[in-house]
């Protein structure tokens, strides 16, 4: 296997607070690999858009990472200084916000937006940079590109606009996209459409790529491996039919409880008891502890590290020597 | 647009008209033009003579028509106090104030959004705290003060600059300007930062509360994901979304700037129309008074068409939205 695309290593997220720091993300590490799809799912304030937000290099002060390192082809990127990361954003690591509606400049044309990307990024000249913004837009679907290059996002449909967004991501040939929930705010009848208009442009390109969604079909359509987030953890990671079919740690087995279909949103199918807890009041132990039905003794005791457990590896006691196996 | 413009024109009418009869009533209430023309001595047959001249014996809405007609000619009759023609008067003094008010407004701008744009992007530097900390003594120390002090320590104590007057004056094609001039550039300076800081300081608030806002939205994390310079993001993509607002409030202050020259003027003696407003109000010289009056009214709707027109230059969505009668 060759070194994968992207590494993160141990990365630990903190905010600071008034009232001491807040650790927003702990001993994160995975990998995607060039070409692979890796899908992060857990539920709301698990740590997702956290993690992506730390790998493009955007975490909102006060946050920082403050621990681990993050490898974009075994190049350390997470202690870059700004000049240096602002010319990785865009051309290595492009990134696919939630709302299409407030992701886009309102003053400018879609060519303007588009243009200026890779004007900064590519040895375009302007009237390149153009032919080029076309020639994107109608590879995302944007009928009678154009005419519509010197359109302003207001005049798109929010599938339409959501389209101009990816086009906007990948003109500048990325390796990487982080994709953070990118169907969530579109309608429905479109949100597949949308996932599959990107799942065959990244394959096309062979960019990789890092798709956080709450919707369970996506994954289990989109991704070639998934990862489980916890409580600012990743606490299952293995292949998409591991974990969706025969998932190991018992979070991951109340999530994927049942599998909606497409564009049918997991939050609103939730089926586990209790809420996540709060960064500030993350039990000892197991931090799912108090919602596990499988809980026992250690788990309230010792944190577990990620284990092998069937082919995917799982932080739960339960895959450890000697445990009640009652899996 | 030519539409817009003519509706705008249209909307605008009402308002001067009120505003004509505003003034049209000061003529005919506020003192007695005839006793004051004719002065001690007169005959009956004088004075109905002159009534019938006037056309004062004629129903209201005939001298109101003839009011209307006379002044949207720039005829206002002859001054009281000075015996000369009203427009003709403010036609000598337009010119001082225009300068003087365009000069501040020139200085509120220049410098305030500068200065905007530095406090919302470096919150915390101890510059943007100076800047704030200035920008309450603007906003808190009456006009006049700020005049007094500034004679007081430019022109008393260290002598550099005039305490009065407007120096020496080139007339270019019928207009007197100071601008070509040393000593009327310097007889400038301190009347424009009087009469500027205020507005500068209200620009710099007003920007830096904008740019906050905006730094904060999708769509600049989405242009700094995209790896854009920290300049394009900050200039092209921040400052532009905060020109409405911003062209709002300079519009609307450019008016009051006018408008409150008269207390500037004052101070320096400046040979605007504000001094020969104050000087027309000690002398009950009504023809002056009503003719600033419409006057004044008539900049602040310019004013305000020239804001609506650069609304639709800057936003898009406006020149949209305005066809469709939709968002
Ligand atoms: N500015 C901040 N200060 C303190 N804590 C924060 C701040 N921003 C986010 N957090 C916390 O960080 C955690 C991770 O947030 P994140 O946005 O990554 O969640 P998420 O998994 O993307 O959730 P969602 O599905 O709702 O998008 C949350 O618990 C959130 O409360
Ligand atoms: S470690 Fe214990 S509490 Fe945590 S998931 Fe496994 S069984 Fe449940
Ligand atoms: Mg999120």
């Amino acid at each position: 296997m060759t070194a994968p695309l992207l590494e993160v290593r141990n990365l630990r997220v903190e905010f600071p607070t008034r009232r001491g720091t807040l650790v927003a993300l702990n001993d994160v590490s995975f990998s995607i690999a060039q070409g692979e799809v890796l899908g992060v799912v857990g539920e709301s304030g698990a740590g997702k858009s956290m993690t992506g937000a730390a790998i493009i290099g955007l975490l909102e002060p006060p946050g920082r990472i403050a621990g681990g390192e993050i490898l974009l082809n075994g190049r350390r990127i997470d202690n870059l200084p700004y000049s240096e990361l602002r010319k990785l954003r865009g051309r290595e690591i492009g990134a696919i916000f939630q709302d299409p509606l407030t992701t886009l400049n309102p003053l400018y044309t879609v060519g303007a937006q588009l243009i200026e990307t890779m004007v900064t990024h590519l040895p375009l000249n302007p009237a390149q940079a153009r032919a080029k913004a076309i020639e994107w837009l109608e590879l995302v679907g944007i009928p009678a590109a154009s005419q519509r290059i010197d359109s302003y996002p207001h005049e798109f449909s929010g599938g339409m606009r959501q389209r101009v967004v990816i086009a906007l991501a990948l003109c500048a040939e990325p390796k990487l996209i982080v994709a953070d929930e990118p169907t969530t705010a579109l309608d429905v009848s479109i949100q597949a459409q949308v996932i599959a208009l990107l799942k065959s442009l990244a394959r096309e390109k062979g960019t990789s790529m890092m798709l956080v969604t709450h919707d369970m079909g996506v994954i289990a359509e989109t991704a070639d491996r998934v990862a489980v987030m916890y409580a600012g953890r990743i606490v299952e990671i293995g292949a998409v039919r591991n974990v969706v079919r025969h998932a190991s740690h018992p979070y991951s087995a109340g999530l994927m409880g049942s599998i909606p279909p497409v564009g049918r949103r997991l939050d609103r199918m939730q089926q586990i008891d209790g809420s996540m807890p709060r960064l500030s009041a993350i039990p000892p132990g197991c931090a799912y502890n108090p919602r596990c039905p499988k809980v026992f003794d250690r788990c309230r005791v010792e944190r577990p590290e990620l284990m092998p457990a069937g082919d995917s590896l799982a932080a739960c006691w339960l895959y450890a020597e000697g445990a009640p196996r009652h899996a | 647009m030519f539409a817009f413009i003519i509706s705008r024109i249209l909307q605008a009418l009402p308002v001067m008209l009120t505003v004509a009869l505003l003034s049209f009533a000061m003529f005919a209430y506020v003192g007695d033009p005839v006793a004051i023309m004719l002065g001690q001595d007169y005959t009956v047959a004088q004075r109905d003579a002159l009534v019938a001249d006037l056309g004062l014996d004629q129903p209201f809405f005939v001298q109101f028509a003839k009011f209307v007609v006379n002044a949207a000619q720039g005829e206002f009759g002859l001054s009281y106090r000075l015996s000369r023609p009203v427009a003709q008067l403010i036609v000598e003094r337009a010119p001082a104030t225009l300068e003087l008010a365009l000069c501040a407004a020139f200085l509120a701008l220049a410098i305030g959004v500068p200065m905007g744009v530095y406090t919302g992007l470096y919150r915390n530097s101890w510059l943007s705290r100076f800047f704030l900390t200035f920008s309450l003594i603007g906003v808190s120390l009456p006009t006049f003060l700020i005049g007094i002090l500034l004679i007081l320590t430019f022109s008393v104590w260290l002598g550099w600059l005039p305490s009065f007057g407007r120096g020496d004056t080139v007339n270019v094609g019928g207009w007197s300007t100071g601008l070509l001039t040393w000593s009327g550039l310097k007889a400038l300076i301190l009347p424009s930062i009087t009469l500027g800081l205020f507005q500068l300081t209200l620009i710099m608030r007003l920007v830096r509360a904008e740019m906050m806002e905006v730094l904060r939205t999708d769509y600049i994390k989405f242009a700094r994901a995209r790896g854009l310079t920290n300049r394009a993001v900050h200039f092209g993509h921040a400052l532009k979304n905060t020109l409405v607002p911003v062209i709002t409030i300079t519009g609307l202050q450019l008016g009051a700037i006018i408008a409150f020259a008269i207390v500037t003027e004052t101070v320096f003696q400046w040979p605007g129309m504000g001094l020969l407003f104050i000087q027309s109000v000690g002398a009950a010289d009504i023809p002056v008074m009503s003719a600033y009056l419409l006057l004044i009214a008539l900049m602040f709707v310019t004013i305000n068409l020239i804001v609506d027109l650069l609304y639709y230059a800057v936003d898009p969505r406006l020149r949209i939205g305005r066809g469709k009668g939709a968002h």
